[in-house]
């Protein structure tokens, strides 16, 4: 057996996946200790964990420094890397949404500016309603943007809708629905890959509730 | 000699001897190209930027991102079968990069009549290129009929089907699942669908398997080509190959039989191939035809760090009055088979050597 390196989001969702991983019998006692240390290697040394900005897993598994990882279907969706998408984890559930002013009705005499964290999803979303917008490329607050007027719309993920309520917007429309996915490098696939079967296996028993 | 060349330039030059011994002839295209070609058949392109000029007389040209098109716009039916390699610069846009970058490529392209023999002969090619690279490889094959044919039988648009092929290329099982639901496409379709992503494997064992599928007759020549391609491989004695029906190439110049190869410790492809008898009737040919190129660049990060110090004699001297001294000890050294490298004064940094070797004041070496 070869060690596996996994690649997790740091936050609540790698947390999250990481649970069902111990679960799964990838446990590595290390991991909740030190929050300065960077790689996490378990006992029997099968696995060595990572944990990396949510939005480089994908990065880190594409390019092969990261056999596996956990990346959010958002990021996947983004950044269309070249992996494979093996499991819906189900967790981290939330949705990609255009939301708006209460009561926006859109003036499609205008061209549509959109504000977003994801340009290629509002990007692909409008062109395949031929509907010619302007894309607002911000890393945060985005909510902010159609309340002083930066956009007309916001493209973004919704878990609650509690922020957007707070700041008077409303979910205008549903793009997709976003949760957690296992993803491995399609290289490690071919050498690894009994390996990255069991993990796959045993991850969807765990989140079953079934035992490794 | 060989030892001065770099992974990539041994590897090419492997690949070339592998290919002529086939009786592959080198094949050379211009380094330019009509930039109306690639604008023709953009999707047929791995990246679809195209580094395009004006030239002396206002034509419109492109430093090529492609060496297959050059290569069919450059025969006639008439021409006959024919065996070619090549090995050249394409300019494009790496997946990961910024701006464009110089590739180098080599291929193999057979254009002609495709039947078992040349498909054997193409996949044992590209089998022992691989091999060339490192004994840990991995060759994909999946024929995209077969794929074609699962599908047949239901009404689907050119998006849904589109997309239902990216799940099968990505292994995603839960995505296609949905979509099937979505859709409404009937048990068994979806059970064939399925498999093509669960099963992975060694090409004859899995195929066995894939034919106990009881799949639709629109499947039947993928099949019996796969069978004759299995009872080749054997023949040349290639066994690491796989079937694995994620390799999915655009269907609007790939059909049949497709291919990727896989290098352990390289993160991407390596190789990539198939049959593409759609795009020569694009361009107006009736010949079939069947390649794969190599990319080569992908070695770079492969190779070992060389240990090899950069000389193996550091020769330094004082003055202008060693200067003749210094030229008669360098071509003493070289003559024995020596790397020597002159220098005045102080050694330079950072260089690797075996020895070195500094002219005295009376002229004598220390």
């Amino acid at each position: 057996m070869r060690m596996m390196n996994i690649a997790l989001p740091k936050g609540r969702l790698g947390d999250k996946a990481y649970a069902v991983l111990a679960r799964a019998g990838y446990a590595c006692p290390a991991i909740g200790e030190d929050s300065r240390q960077l790689t996490f290697v378990s006992p029997d040394r099968s696995v060595r964990y990572f944990l990396v900005k949510p939005a480089d897993v994908a990065i880190y598994v594409e390019r092969g420094a990261a056999d596996v990882g956990i990346a959010g279907k958002d990021i996947l969706l983004e950044y269309a890397p070249d992996v494979y998408e093996l499991l819906d984890l189900g967790m981290g559930r939330c949705r990609m949404c255009v939301a708006g002013p209460k009561g926006f009705a859109d003036d499609h005499a205008r061209t549509l500016r959109v504000a977003t964290k994801f340009p290629h999803i509002a990007a692909r979303h409008y062109s395949a309603r031929s509907r010619e917008i302007e894309l607002i490329h911000l890393n945060g607050s985005i909510e902010l943007a159609p309340i002083v007027g930066l956009s007309d719309v916001i493209v973004d993920i919704v878990e609650t809708g509690a922020t957007l309520r707070e700041n008077g917007l409303d979910v205008l429309e549903e793009i997709v629905p976003i949760s957690a996915r296992l993803i491995a490098n399609k290289t490690a696939f071919k050498f690894k890959r009994e390996e990255i079967r069991t993990l796959a296996e045993r991850t969807q028993r765990s989140l079953a509730g079934k035992p490794a | 000699m060989t030892d001065e060349l770099r992974l990539e330039e041994r590897v090419s030059i492997a690949l070339r001897r592998l290919y002529r011994a086939y009786g592959y002839q080198p094949y050379r295209v211009n380094r330019f190209e009509e930039y109306e070609l690639y604008m023709r058949n953009k999707s047929f392109l791995t990246s679809e930027q195209i580094l395009a000029f004006c030239d002396t007389d206002g034509r419109l040209l492109a430093l090529k991102p492609d060496v297959t098109l050059s290569v069919v716009k450059n025969t006639r039916d008439s021409d006959g079968p024919m065996k070619v390699f090549y090995s050249e610069s394409v300019y494009r846009v790496p997946r990961a990069g910024y701006g464009f970058a110089e590739i180098m490529q080599t291929g193999v392209e057979l254009i002609g009549r495709v039947d078992a023999y040349a498909m054997g002969e193409v996949l044992m090619l590209a089998a022992r290129s691989l091999e060339a690279i490192s004994g840990e490889y991995a060759l994909d094959i999946a024929d995209l009929s077969i794929t074609e044919g699962v599908l047949s039988g239901e009404a689907l648009g050119e998006g849904e089907r589109r997309q239902l092929l990216t799940f099968i290329s990505q292994k995603n099982l839960h995505g296609l699942t949905a979509l099937c639901d979505s859709l409404g496409v009937s048990g068994q379709t979806r059970a064939w669908l399925a498999a093509l992503i669960t099963e992975y494997g060694p090409l004859r064992e899995t195929l066995s398997r894939m034919e106990a599928l009881g799949l639709p007759p629109a499947c039947e020549k993928g099949l019996a080509d796969l069978r004759a391609v299995a009872q080749l491989l054997e023949a040349f004695g290639v066994d690491r190959v796989n079937l694995d029906f994620s390799v999915v190439n655009d269907m609007n110049y790939y059909n049949g039989l497709v291919f990727s190869g896989f290098i352990d410790g390289i993160p991407g492809g390596v190789l990539s191939g198939g049959r593409y008898d759609r795009l020569m009737e694009k361009l107006g040919r009736t010949s079939e035809a069947i390649g794969f190129a190599v990319y080569l660049d992908q070695l770079e990060r492969f190779a070992p760090e060389s240990r090899e110090p950069d000389v193996d004699t550091l020769l330094l001297y004082e003055n202008d009055a060693q200067a003749a001294e210094a030229a008669r000890a360098a071509q003493a050294l070289i003559a024995r088979g020596e790397r020597v490298r002159v220098q005045r004064g102080e050694a330079p940094q950072r260089l690797r050597c075996r020895r070195v070797v500094r002219l005295g004041e009376g002229g004598g070496e220390q």
